[in-house]
Formats: structure tokens, sequence, C-alpha cells
């Protein structure tokens, strides 16, 4: 077997194509995470146990079952009950609650590492709760948390292979479909191992700088 | 005779099995100042915190300004007090704490204005006018663009005071404002207190162990120990003549760990 580089930049346009729905599931499916992740370690935090007892459940269940089993119900067994998807907001979906429980847990301690005394300060100021959320305990939670929530973000787009279970044109696929009809697959997988490589080392340069720039513990 | 401008009546208040507040009952009078000491333990930081709504009660009512604190009427019987009447009542009381808690993510000006714009609706020009006014009655204003890391712990609480005063409080609680702080940092921020208490006529709790302050600053002095109020009167009986032993014997001990009185 020999590596064949006109092969290589004959593929390169299904390639580059799968890599742009990749990155898009990446980027939507973080987004997802993050918004998910905070409205679950919010209602975690609820005083009504009939709030967050359910929603801890919910989040233990997500966490402890397989992401591909995950995509396959939303994708295969929704329809069922009326709710079509399309591959690709189904994959970003199953992306986004399975990593936004995660998310949750980091949100979960950034908000406990806020002292009590600025929830103190903001009542006695006569702040809302949601003002209190807004401007006084988010802001100061958030960015220690970003490397983590980074690191999450760049294991979820080292698994977005998965969505190929769910005919999501995204890179995995299109490398299988050009080494099904060519029967060449050294090429396209190397390949696939290629662009995620590169993309992964240029996340964890970016993860280092977040790290430097949020992970410092301010003095209070 | 003016009435009071807080009541509290017959409160209790109970950690698990621990009773912090037992049973009491107190009035201050508006524009009085107050000062609350007595040992750790004995309930006199949780009255303040009450009195903030940062803790709930177990039975009692108090009344401030007219109104329930913790109750209001509905249907023409008291109820438990929603978030909207603690609100309402909030908008009469402000509080320093011991540790500052200053927003370690807003500068000196949008620590004071924050609260002003959010819950009384002042424009950003009006409120940074008022917190440029109060920032200067505590000597900070130079610092105004600073970061509270910047400050130390006197301007700190220098200007969380700014911060309470930027609310127009009727009531002002200071909650051991001075034990953070280092002691060469303690006269400054004692002179902001006189400097309130001789310009206004707002009504004060102080609890502190700064007896000599407490002395000089108090209308009355109210002697706590064990969720109950020991003694109560003026600060040349308290601190001169004390009837109780078991104030006598608090005294002695503060004097003895190097207190002035």
């Amino acid at each position: 077997m020999e590596w064949d580089w006109a092969f290589v930049w004959q593929i390169m346009p299904p390639l580059l194509e799968g890599l742009k729905i990749t990155i898009l599931a990446t980027v939507l499916g973080a987004i997802v995470a993050a918004v998910v992740g905070l409205v679950l370690a919010i209602a975690r935090r609820s005083p009504s146990p009939a709030i967050a007892r359910p929603v801890g459940l919910l989040a233990d269940f997500i966490r402890g079952t397989p992401l591909l089993v995950q995509l396959y119900f939303i994708f295969y067994v929704l329809p069922d009950i009326g709710i079509r998807l399309s591959p690709l907001v189904a994959g970003v979906i199953g992306l986004g609650t399975h990593y936004g429980t995660y998310a949750a847990e980091v949100y979960r301690a950034g908000i406990d590492n806020v002292p009590r005394g600025q929830w103190e300060a903001a009542r006695a100021t006569n702040l809302s709760i949601r003002q209190t959320w807004i401007h006084v305990v988010l802001p100061q939670a958030i960015p220690p948390m970003i490397p983590a929530l980074a690191n999450y973000f760049i294991a979820m787009f080292k698994e977005t292979p998965l969505l190929s279970a769910i005919t999501v044109l995204e890179l995995m696929n299109q490398a299988k479909s050009v080494a099904n009809s060519s029967y060449r697959y050294i090429e396209p997988i190397t390949m696939v191992g290629v662009f995620f490589l590169v993309i992964s080392l240029i996340s964890v340069v970016a993860l280092r700088f977040l790290e430097e720039r949020y992970a410092r513990v301010d003095e209070r | 005779m003016p009435s009071p401008i807080i009541r509290i009546d017959n409160i209790l208040k109970t950690y698990g099995p621990l009773t912090v507040l037992d049973g009491l009952s107190m009035d201050v009078m508006p524009g009085e100042k107050l000062a609350l000491i007595g040992p750790s333990g004995s309930g006199k930081t949780t009255i303040l915190r009450i009195l903030m709504t940062l803790e709930k009660i177990n039975g009692g009512h108090i009344e401030v300004d007219g109104d329930q604190l913790y109750h209001m009427q509905k249907a023409g019987s008291l109820a438990a007090a929603d978030e909207k009447h603690l609100q309402k009542m909030r908008t009469k009381i402000g509080m320093v704490f011991q540790h500052f808690n200053l927003f370690p993510h807003k500068c000196v000006l949008d620590n004071i204005t924050l609260a002003p714009m959010l819950t009384k609706g002042e424009t950003k020009t009006a409120a940074e006018a008022r917190a440029m006014e109060l920032l200067d009655m505590v000597g900070m204003a130079e610092k105004a663009k600073h970061m509270p890391a910047q400050l130390s712990g006197g301007q700190k609480q220098r200007v969380a005071i700014a911060r309470a005063l930027a609310l127009s409080p009727k009531i002002m609680l200071f909650d051991e404002v001075t034990s953070a702080l280092d002691p060469e940092l303690v006269e400054e921020v004692l002179n902001v207190m006189r400097k309130l208490a001789a310009e206004t006529d707002m009504t004060m709790l102080l609890v502190t162990h700064e007896m000599g302050f407490a002395h000089d600053f108090a209308d009355r002095v109210l002697f706590f120990d064990k969720g109950r109020i020991v003694e109560e009167g003026k600060p040349d009986d308290i601190f001169r003549n004390p009837r109780q032993e078991r104030t006598q014997n608090f005294l002695r001990k503060i004097i003895a760990a190097g207190h002035r009185v």
C-alpha cells in the first residue's frame, strides 16, 4: 500500500466540506452546551426540591448513558412521536445536551466558589434574585471556569465523528464515503486524523492562553 | 413622643438545636445610635442579619418604619412576606459588613452605582454624581476608578459605607466593620462613621468590639449574652457602672485584652 498524494488532493474538496460541518456542529454544540449547562446548574440550585430533584436526576441520566445511544434516540426514535429533525440539528442537540450536563458541573463549581458574602451584599443593596445572578454572581463565576469549559468543548470536538452514525455529512462521514467508493482507506482516514490533530493542537494552545488569562484567582 | 422605627417583638432564632435569639424584644427610636456589645455567639450580629433579611426568623414579629418586616397583610390576615414585600422593606435598610463584600469585578464607582441604577431606576449620570458626592464624603473620590483589589481594607470599608448610603436607607446596620482591619486602618473607618453620625439623622445599629468608639458614638448601649439583652443603658452607665455581673465580667475581659474603654 502506497501513499498517493494525487489522491489526497483529489479527495480534499469533500473532506473540507466535511470539516466545515464538523466545526459547525462543534460550535453550535458548544453554544447549546453552554446554555443547557447554565440552565441545569441554576435549576439544580433552586430552593424548591420539585425543580432541583428532577433536574438533577435528568442530568445524571444523560451523563450516565452513551452519547451514541442518545444520538440514535433523537434521530431515529423521536420521529415515531412526530419529532423529525435534520441530521445536523439532531446532532447538535445531542452533543449540546450531553456536554451540557458536564458543563453544568463546571458551572456549579464556579458558582459555589462565589463567596456567600457576595450574595449577601447583593441582597443588602436590594438587588432582585435575577439581578444578583446577572450582575454579581455570574460575572464572577464564569471567568475562572472558562478553561474547564473549553476543555470539554475540545473533548466534544473529538466526539463529533459519532454524528456520522446519524448521517451527518461531517468529516468522518465524508472520509468513509470517499473510501467506500474508491476502496482506498489510508489517505482519507489519515487525513481525518491529521485534521483533528491540527485543530486539537491549535485549541490546546488557545486553552493555555485562556488558562493564563482567567484561571488567576483574584483577591476578593 | 415619636413611635419606634424598629420594633422587635419576641424574636426566636434557632440554628438546628442551637437557640441564638431567645424571645428577644427591643425598640429603636428614629435617629437613635445603638451599640450592640457582647461576647461572640451572643446573637448581636444575628439581629443585624435578621433586620437585613439575610436570615429567617423562627418566631416573633419585627416592625420597621410602620410595616411588618417578615409578614404582610394578605386578604385581611398576616401572611409570610413574599420577595416583593421584602424588597420594599429592604429599601429602608442598609448594611455594612465585616468583610466589606465589595463586588470584586466592578470598580469603586460601579460598586456604588450598580444598585441605585438597577433598583431605583436612576440614570447613570445621576447615580454617578451621587456616588462621587458619597466618595468625597468618605475620602475616596480619587479612587473612583480603582478596583477593590487595589484598595486597603480601610479603603474598601469606606467604599462599602458609601455603597450602602447610595440607596438612602433610613436605617444603617454596621456589623463589626473594623474587626477585619489592620489596627492602623481602624481609625479612618471610625472617622467616617463619626462624620456620618454627626451629619445625618439616620438610625444606626452598630455591632462592635471597639468599646471606646461605642461609648462615644452610641446614645444607648445594649449588652447581649446568650441571645438575650442582659443590660442596657446610656454609654456612661454601661461602661462605668455596669450593674450586672455578666456585663462586668465581659468588660473586664475586653479591657484585659487591650481594648480601650
